[in-house]
């Protein structure tokens, strides 16, 4: 990339942990040109993960979770504008255009554009009491369910779902998990993990039901939600219900203006997108990792937002490398700490080290003799070390690279 | 209302009011205090909220390390050194007026 000058103006859409970061580390390492930091939630850039965890419960109010005060990016230069949502890309005149009409011109443009909740599509999925849980705003009304709630279905046993079942249970719900799948986090962890988990919560009091699948919302005569429906023909009674059935990237923007997208914006090594002018990082982004050389990968965590935000502030600033950040993943159910280091690919095999009735143990995945991830559950100290040996691994093999481009054809540009 | 200084990397201080049931690293970064990054919000998964904590007549105030702070400590990106925590471990409390931490110069 060529060195920033003085002059240059950079467009951020997306104010969550991977664009306040990269507007963060620009002013750090000494980019002087402009920064237009573009926000779709109206208040101030803050962290999600405590959202479904020390926030539901009430140990750490919403000041806590704040990244930066306002008042940091108006003290560095930095136009930070809530609120503020974009309608489209013009790449040939080289600006966003706002919902409002307002056009706002861009040297550099990078899109944090992030995921939103996949909704669930089912009859009276719209009533009162069926909630998701992944903005402030979400978690908040929430909590306050929450509180005058008995029992509550929980649809999707992934890591949100399963963390908020523990807040849930600990407050003094009945929780009722319903989950498609056989089992809990499949997309995330081994069987033995999850089975490890999924004892801790039934002997917490939580209904797990896997295999299930939600049919219908059953209604009152007030219109309040009453009970779920399976296909199976079963109820499930429930006065609020969660939904958390995974996310979806937003793709739209960038698919309008005719990047490159597949279930995610790609982006090359660079985290350039098919546009040298456009970038992509965070949640919606999608790419090749030395690491996982069969597949790209697009990953929903705070450390993949982050690092690639810091990575991309380097490359922009001239700082000469490849995006190869080891992906870490965590989870915190009742007091269980589960932690994920690296991806673990479906072919892989998985060894149990350790005895889980211990409390502590960990399973290691590898492929082709060589550790691709370690899971742990209570070991902070082995999963760190996975980290660094992951990390010495790519650093030992500087050549390793993804077997094809994830961006098929960086010379078509612009065409429409 | 209790008063914590912050000394950053390049031997500045700043004063910064701290209230009663947040954390220090809560505190560094309502106040936009640069260092201290605590990507992953208090959960101890991350160690970027590491600092040096310089008052030493308060150290015996300050609650035990756990065992994943302990871990944790041993993987910061600055080595540890006798007065390392985790800010996100230090809840704020009157019996900690005057505290004064260090940042160190890197966190990732």
């Amino acid at each position: 990339m060529e060195k920033p000058g003085l002059t240059e103006r950079i467009v951020i859409v997306g104010a969550g942990q991977a664009g306040c970061q990269l507007a963060v580390s620009l002013r750090e390492m000494g980019f002087a040109g402009a920064i237009t930091l573009l926000g779709d939630e109206a208040g101030p850039p803050y962290q999600r993960p405590p959202l479904s965890k020390a926030f539901l419960k009430g140990s750490i109010g919403s000041d806590a979770l704040c990244i930066k005060p306002e008042a940091y990016f108006s003290e560095r230069s930095i136009t930070f504008r809530p609120a503020s949502l974009v309608e489209k890309i013009d790449r040939r005149a080289k600006n966003v255009v706002l919902t409002t009409g307002e056009a706002i011109s861009y040297d550099r443009l990078v899109l944090a554009t992030g995921v939103r909740n996949r909704m669930i599509s089912i009859p009276n999925a719209d009533a009162p009491g069926i909630v998701y849980l992944r903005t402030l705003g979400e978690a908040d009304a929430l909590k306050a369910e929450m509180m005058s709630r008995r029992r509550v279905v929980v649809i999707g046993a992934g890591f949100i779902g399963m963390e908020f079942a523990a807040v849930a249970r600990q407050a003094g719900l009945e929780v009722i998990v319903v989950e498609q799948a056989d089992r809990s986090m499949s997309r995330a962890v081994s069987k033995q993990m999850s089975s490890y988990v999924e004892a801790r919560h039934r002997s917490e009091g939580v209904r797990l039901e896997f295999n299930a699948a939600a049919d219908a919302f059953k209604l009152d005569a007030f219109g309040r939600l009453e009970a779920l429906r399976l296909k199976d023909g079963r109820d499930i009674e429930a006065e609020l219900a969660l939904i958390a059935i995974g996310v979806i990237p937003n793709v739209e923007l960038a698919e309008t203006a005719r990047l490159q997208v597949r279930n995610g914006i790609l982006v090359d090594d660079s985290l350039t997108t098919s546009d040298p002018a456009i970038h992509a990082i965070g949640d919606c982004a999608r790419y090749m990792h030395p690491l996982y050389p069969e597949r790209s990968i697009r990953l929903e965590s705070v450390q993949n937002a982050a690092d690639q935000a810091r990575f991309l502030a380097g490359a922009i600033m001239g700082e000469v490398a490849r995006y190869d950040s080891v992906p870490w993943f965590w989870s915190d159910q009742y007091d269980l700490k589960l932690q994920i280091a690296g991806l673990c690919g479906p072919t892989d095999t998985a060894e149990l080290a350790g005895n889980p009735a211990s409390g502590s143990f960990s399973v290691r995945h590898s492929a082709d003799g060589r550790m691709t991830a370690l899971e742990t559950m209570n070991q902070a100290r082995e999963h760190m070390l996975a980290r660094n040996e992951l990390k010495r691994f790519l650093a030992a093999n500087a050549d390793l690279a993804g077997k094809a481009p994830v961006i098929a054809d960086t010379s078509i540009h612009i065409k429409a | 209302m209790t008063v914590i200084t912050f000394i950053t990397p390049d031997g500045m201080s700043r004063d910064v009011e701290a209230e009663t049931g947040m954390s220090v690293m809560q505190v560094a970064k309502r106040a936009g205090i640069d260092g201290i990054i605590a990507e992953c919000g208090g959960e101890m998964v991350c160690a970027t909220c590491h600092v040096f904590v310089r008052s030493e007549e308060l150290l015996d105030r300050l609650p035990p390390r756990s065992a994943i702070e302990e871990d944790m400590l041993d993987f910061t990106s600055e080595p540890r050194r006798s007065g390392s925590r985790l800010s996100c471990q230090i809840p704020i409390s009157d019996r900690l007026a005057g505290l004064v931490v260090e940042i160190p110069g890197t966190q990732v």
